[in-house]
């Protein structure tokens, strides 16, 4: 009887949470299935859900009218070479503070914490000028220079919380049998720290690809990555929604890859460590 | 004298990211305080200077900057009460066993990972257009007028749009601090005869202590520089209806060439982001020895 009553339960919570699942779910979806429509289908009212045709078209028309590709590979070269370059810069700075704290250690912390905090804004004037000047604007080691120096502070804090994690004897030992720190660091610390590492890496990596505040206004044609691409679809003439869905599912899809990957890792990232 | 070695090793080690963040933000921020005290602007080079406290004034007394921030507050605020309460909600359910919950919870988080200018423009076109929008269509169906909502509710558009965005974070979020709940605690209290209700105000709403005040420090923090949601559905408008302190900087900044009043708006975005950032810092610290 109460087996009978325990399943009654599941069978609801189920059906509750799949709608809720779906409905939060249900714009993703109909951009994708509206990649696939005529461009006639795409504006119909009342909306056709299904498309008559699955055509492949818009994918075609975006690549040959506006060079999509050439924006695919901006965001792709912006977002791993700010996150692997980070990691270059950032992996000894969690190093030292994790493993060889000194008195001023928790300030730096503090301090790089509240470099993040500071909103984007208050930076963009000094940043836009300076960029004009020296011919960054629109170039695309300078905007991989942006997202690094603000994604930094996350990647240290993030790398810091799981190296604490790792036994400082183990470093030790190491260097007991002579390695040196680089060894200590490549030889040691990182396979054993490898899924922190890794994680670190692709929230990285998320963040840097959805980033829509720099880009937008450092970014113009040649270095332009999907985010300002698409951005360019918000003006009157620009209104083909079969065309700006297919333009959108190609920039959402790799990554929500990435992002269900790393779904877990996601909420320690984001939180500074403060929730596991 | 290794210990000496490896302190200086450690300190070398770390002084590139510390050289990265202070030429990077702290120089940048330094010289937006020395241009927000200067007459700075491209529309008119003739005029320069010091400039004392007249860009303060400029952008405080425009009418502009009083709707700037209070749509900046009301943003927030309307974004964290539909996040953090209907957070909660939906942690507690994914929370419960249901077939299928591994799949459904990525359908629910994904649209976290959707880029803003993407969610924006879907939801500008495909949702909320009047003419050919599927909330126009669902009107229809219940009988109603089609509802203009970018141009008679901006405001309220983005904080859907934004709320959209990041519900599945405060969910995640909760979600994994509610699994780190003690299930014997729950089971003896409902022995002891307490409901659902007495266990949630009891049990676990202060469990989540925490994580509420994590969700609501980050969320503050992105959500008081939100901006491309802006950009790409109603520039600010009609009129500055829906402008917020960092479109209004960038407006001042790139489109009307004003660099000293935009200097001084980022400055007054700035102070408005440390009084949060404080709060959030300190929590941080805390867990830091904790």
């Amino acid at each position: 009887m109460k087996h009978r009553r325990d399943v009654m339960v599941k069978a609801a919570t189920t059906g509750l949470g799949w709608l809720v699942a779906l409905l939060l779910f249900f714009p993703i979806l109909w951009t994708v299935l509206t990649s696939f429509k005529t461009e006639v289908e795409a504006i119909a009212f009342p909306p056709a859900f299904w498309p008559e045709g699955w055509t492949l078209e818009n994918y075609f028309q975006v690549q040959e009218r506006s060079e999509y590709f050439s924006h695919f590979l901006n965001s792709v070269i912006i977002s791993l070479g700010s996150t692997i370059l980070g990691m270059i810069v950032a992996i000894p700075a969690a190093w030292s503070m994790a493993f060889q704290p000194g008195r001023g250690t928790r300030h730096v912390l503090m301090w790089m914490l509240s470099t993040k905090m500071m909103p984007a804004v208050g930076a963009l004037v000094p940043i836009f000028l300076i960029f004009k000047s020296v011919g960054l604007l629109d170039n695309l080691v300078g905007i991989t220079l942006i997202l690094l120096i603000g994604n930094l502070p996350i990647m240290v804090w993030m790398l810091y919380t799981y190296f604490r994690e790792i036994p400082s004897d183990i470093l030790e030992a190491a260097r007991m049998d002579g390695a040196t720190t680089l060894k200590e660091l490549v030889y040691v610390l990182l396979p054993m720290s490898l899924p922190g590492v890794a994680s670190t890496m692709l929230l990285n990596i998320i963040l840097a690809w959805n980033e829509s505040f720099w880009t937008l206004s450092l970014t113009a044609v040649k270095a332009a990555p999907l985010t300002a691409f698409i951005a360019s679809y918000s003006s009157p003439q620009g209104l083909f929604w079969a065309k700006l869905s297919a333009a959108s599912t190609l920039a959402i899809l790799p990554i929500l890859v990435v992002g269900w990957i790393s779904q877990k890792q996601l909420v320690r990232g984001l939180t500074f460590g403060a929730v596991k | 004298m290794a210990g000496y070695q490896m302190k200086r090793t450690a300190r070398i080690a770390l002084a590139p990211s510390v050289l990265l963040l202070i030429v990077g933000m702290i120089v940048p921020l330094a010289t937006t305080l020395w241009l927000s005290f200067r007459f700075y602007n491209f529309m008119n080079p003739t005029l320069g200077g010091f400039a004392g406290l007249s860009n303060y004034e400029f952008f405080l007394t425009d009418p502009a900057f009083l709707q700037a921030i209070i749509n900046t507050l009301l943003l927030v605020g309307g974004v964290l009460a539909i996040t953090v309460i209907g957070g909660i909600l939906l942690g507690l359910l994914f929370d419960q066993p249901m077939w299928g919950r591994g799949i459904a919870r990525l359908l629910m988080i994904a649209p976290f990972f959707v880029m803003p200018t993407v969610s924006a423009l879907v939801w500008k076109n495909m949702l909320m257009h009047p003419g050919y929008g599927l909330f126009a269509w669902i009107a229809m169906k219940l009988g109603l007028p089609p509802v203009e909502w970018l141009s008679n509710y901006p405001l309220l558009s983005i904080i859907l749009i934004v709320a959209w965005q990041w519900l599945p974070f405060a969910t995640l979020i909760f979600l994994t601090a509610l699994q780190s709940l003690d299930h014997e605690q729950q089971e003896a209290a409902r022995m002891d005869g307490a409901g659902p209700f007495d266990r949630f105000i009891y049990i676990i709403l202060p469990h989540l202590g925490r994580a509420i005040t994590v969700v609501i420090l980050i969320e503050t923090i992105f959500i008081l520089a939100i901006f491309a949601e802006i950009f790409v559905t109603t520039s600010g408008g009609p009129g500055y209806a829906s402008t917020n302190l960092p479109y209004l900087i960038y407006v001042q900044a790139l489109m009307q060439f004003d660099v000293g009043a935009a200097s001084a708006g980022a400055i007054i975005a700035v102070v408005l982001a440390n009084i949060v950032a404080i709060f959030a810092i300190r929590l941080a610290g805390r867990n830091l020895t904790a």
